[in-house]
């Protein structure tokens, strides 16, 4: 069974969609139940992903030119490999304008510190329970969050540079 | 100054040119690489091209033993700090140069991280625009700044946007996002 088969079958009614391709294995799933699949995902023998390789977001604004209207404004994206069966699995959740928030999941993998400080710093989105969430690349005294797709493209930060 | 005109300053402004005449042959510079410019700054300065032939060959690694600035490559916006104080670290009399167009306008950056020109931060005396520039546009602006130091002329000015007083005109008329827009706009 691939993981996203044993997904599928333990967390049915969890699951928003699935998508394959080549092995390459997608599943959205609810925000509630983000920290209970983690947890599955990182404990269960025979999918043992041990390894969270990358965390970032999208921003569906705009998306495809103002033509595809998503249900959520954001979706957090997790990449999980795992070293000792060496699959793959990636994880989808989506996010809501009005209150983007999604637990965090650095007490599985600490690599999700400093990602998910990132996805605060350029989308906004807030992770419940992380230790320490401030920005990362920009400084502290930056206005809004620049990766987002209603940030204007050639706004001026009030800290430094010329103001217009 | 003249001997002639001026009997009474002869010696003062003689000791100034005998300053200067000093100060632009032992350029003690201060490299600030950030970027790919720091590619053709190594090459301006190896033998092929020798900067050394100026008198500017060797960089301090220190800003309180040099007395020109070289900011090669585009300054970030968490950067400018740090440049900010390098700047400020340096002694007196002390000189700019901002090497590539990212340092001199921003270059083709138009966004939340880089900033617009480094004039807007510190006085910049000498502009060597190009990405990157060729070694010879690079030892043109090093001579050009040896006459500024020759005369003791220093840059004290920021830039300024509203007013647009500070940059050289020819840098102001640039290729900004309303053009790429519509250059855009034209082609699709």
């Amino acid at each position: 069974m691939t993981p996203l088969q044993i997904i599928q079958e333990q967390f049915a009614a969890e699951t928003i969609e699935t998508h394959a391709f080549r092995g390459d294995e997608t599943v959205v799933i609810r925000p509630a139940s983000l920290r209970t699949i983690a947890k599955y995902l990182k404990v269960t023998p025979e999918l043992d992903f041990n390894f969270l390789m990358d965390l970032s977001a999208v921003d569906y604004l705009f998306f495809a030119g103002g033509r595809i209207q998503k249900e959520f404004r954001f979706e957090v994206v997790y990449h999980f490999f795992s070293l000792k069966h060496n699959h793959r699995i990636r994880l989808k959740v989506p996010v809501d304008e009005k209150m983007p928030e999604v637990d965090t999941l650095v007490d599985f993998w600490a690599s999700a510190n400093w990602y998910e400080r990132e996805v605060w710093d350029m989308y906004g989105i807030k992770f419940k329970g992380h230790p320490d969430l401030r920005r990362i690349l920009m400084y502290e005294e930056f206005v809004g969050h620049p990766l987002r797709k209603d940030y204007p493209v050639n706004k001026r930060q009030p800290l430094i540079g010329p103001k217009i | 100054m003249s001997f002639l005109s001026s009997p009474t300053n002869f010696f003062t402004s003689k000791l100034n040119d005998a300053l200067g005449w000093a100060r632009k042959l032992s350029i003690f510079q201060y490299p600030f690489v950030t970027a790919c410019c720091g590619m053709e700054y190594m090459a301006t300065n190896c033998s092929h091209y020798d900067q050394d032939r100026f008198g500017a060959g060797f960089p301090r690694f220190s800003p309180r033993q040099s007395d020109v600035l070289f900011v090669v490559g585009t300054i970030s916006q968490k950067m400018a700090p740090v440049l900010k104080t390098v700047h400020d670290q340096m002694c007196e009399p002390k000189w700019v140069v901002a090497f590539g167009v990212c340092t001199c306008t921003g270059g083709f950056y138009d966004n939340y991280s880089t900033v617009m020109g480094i004039d807007t931060i510190i006085p910049v005396d000498i502009y060597i625009p190009g990405c990157p520039p060729r070694p010879e546009n690079v030892l043109d602006g090093l001579m050009k700044l040896q006459d500024k130091i020759q005369k003791g002329e220093q840059s004290r000015t920021l830039y300024d946007p509203r007013t647009k007083i500070g940059r050289p005109a020819e840098l102001q008329a640039g290729y900004t996002i309303e053009k790429h827009i519509k250059h855009i706009e034209s082609v699709s």
